[in-house]
């Protein structure tokens, strides 16, 4: 676990580092991210296996991620509480906030979910995805 | 007196109000059967907004304790690597659909936002601090004060979406028949970034790897389309 923890640190210096040496728009941690990807692949270590580790450093980094991301909404909770400074812009504006807020949203969502379901049936007829019935 | 009023503003305090309005959110959640309504995220946020206003603390405070808190989104960031090393054989068939899909939902979210913002007589500012709100909150804050936005107020309508999406995101995709579980979670981390992927990761485990690749490739996408669209606008 504590082992685990250090790893996730680890690739998210080496991404923050690599985001200032090459000055991509993107953040550290979505650098480290891909890293972390990267490594679990190259070391093909056991997806589904966390607890019998025959590779004892990668099964503790699957165990960390696994702690980590059953509580990934608390980590919003501090900027979500920022809503307390603008309750006053939010009241003067809050029809133009609302509406773009949801309506954006919902653009989004259903151009990005109607676009895959469109263009992934014509490219993987083959492939049988697990679906909702 | 005083020494009172420092234990009330203290990280301490700041914290264990945090995390038992996450823990009492959690409990709902499990209460109501998972109700889409309960997402942990929503009712902590509640408590602990009716916490400051009762205790009569600014947020600045509250945010300075709560560091210990918001630092751990950067290594949970990382750690969705790790589903998506679960699902890596799905990636077969949908790479493909997927670059183009998350830069065309990026471009949509940014137009969409500002647009409707400068339609319903919305400033320019404000149009600006909604613009990158698909990304998830550390770069649509980034972009935000880049773009000249308000970030902070970016953060809030950033986790206001996050939050949308948790508590409808499935529900929308079902009404419009979107029933692949890749294309589920690749359309919920498109709009609704970490948030979003805490619901589809609970859904499914296909969902949520999949949310989190989108939301990392959303974070990028938005990022390097964001000054181009705005300057297209």
């Amino acid at each position: 676990m504590l082992r685990g923890l250090t790893v996730l640190l680890g690739c998210q210096l080496v991404g923050e580092v690599l985001v200032r040496l090459t000055a991509l728009p993107v953040p550290g941690p979505v650098v480290g991210m891909v890293l972390l990807f990267g490594f679990l692949q190259l070391r093909r270590t056991p997806p589904d296996d966390p607890a019998s580790g025959t590779l004892p450093s990668a099964s503790g980094t699957l165990r960390a991620a696994d702690v980590l991301l059953k509580h990934l909404q608390l980590f919003f909770v501090p900027a979500g509480v920022g809503v307390v400074v603008y309750l006053g812009v939010l009241r003067d504006d809050a029809l133009p906030i609302a509406v773009a807020l949801a309506g954006s949203w919902l653009a989004g969502l259903l151009v990005v979910g109607w676009t895959v379901a469109l263009l992934g049936r014509r490219a993987a007829s083959d492939d049988a995805p697990g679906s909702v019935s | 007196m005083s020494e009172w009023r420092e234990l009330v503003s203290s990280p301490l305090l700041m914290l264990l109000v945090t995390l038992l309005g996450y823990q009492l959110g959690l409990q709902l959640r499990d209460r109501t059967g998972g109700h889409p309504v309960a997402q942990p995220v929503l009712v902590a946020i509640v408590v602990t907004v009716l916490f400051l206003t009762i205790a009569d603390v600014d947020y600045a405070v509250y945010a300075d304790g709560a560091r210990l808190i918001s630092f751990w989104l950067g290594p949970a960031t990382v750690a969705l690597a790790v589903p998506l090393h679960r699902q890596v054989r799905r990636l077969r068939g949908v790479v493909g659909p997927m670059l183009v899909a998350v830069p065309l939902g990026a471009v949509v979210s940014i137009v969409s936002a500002h647009g409707l913002v400068r339609l319903l007589g919305g400033g320019e500012e404000l149009a600006l601090t909604l613009a990158p709100k698909a990304a998830t909150t550390p770069v649509s804050i980034a972009l935000s004060e880049q773009v000249g936005g308000i970030p902070a107020l970016t953060a809030v309508v950033t986790v206001v979406a996050g939050v949308l999406g948790a508590v409808a995101g499935p529900t929308v995709l079902t009404l419009a028949r979107v029933r692949d579980r890749r294309a589920r979670g690749l359309a919920m981390g498109a709009s609704s970034h970490g948030i979003g992927t805490s619901r589809a990761l609970h859904e499914d485990e296909t969902e949520g790897a999949f949310s989190g690749l989108s939301m990392g490739l959303t974070a990028l996408a938005t990022s390097l389309l964001l000054p181009l669209v705005l300057w297209l606008l």
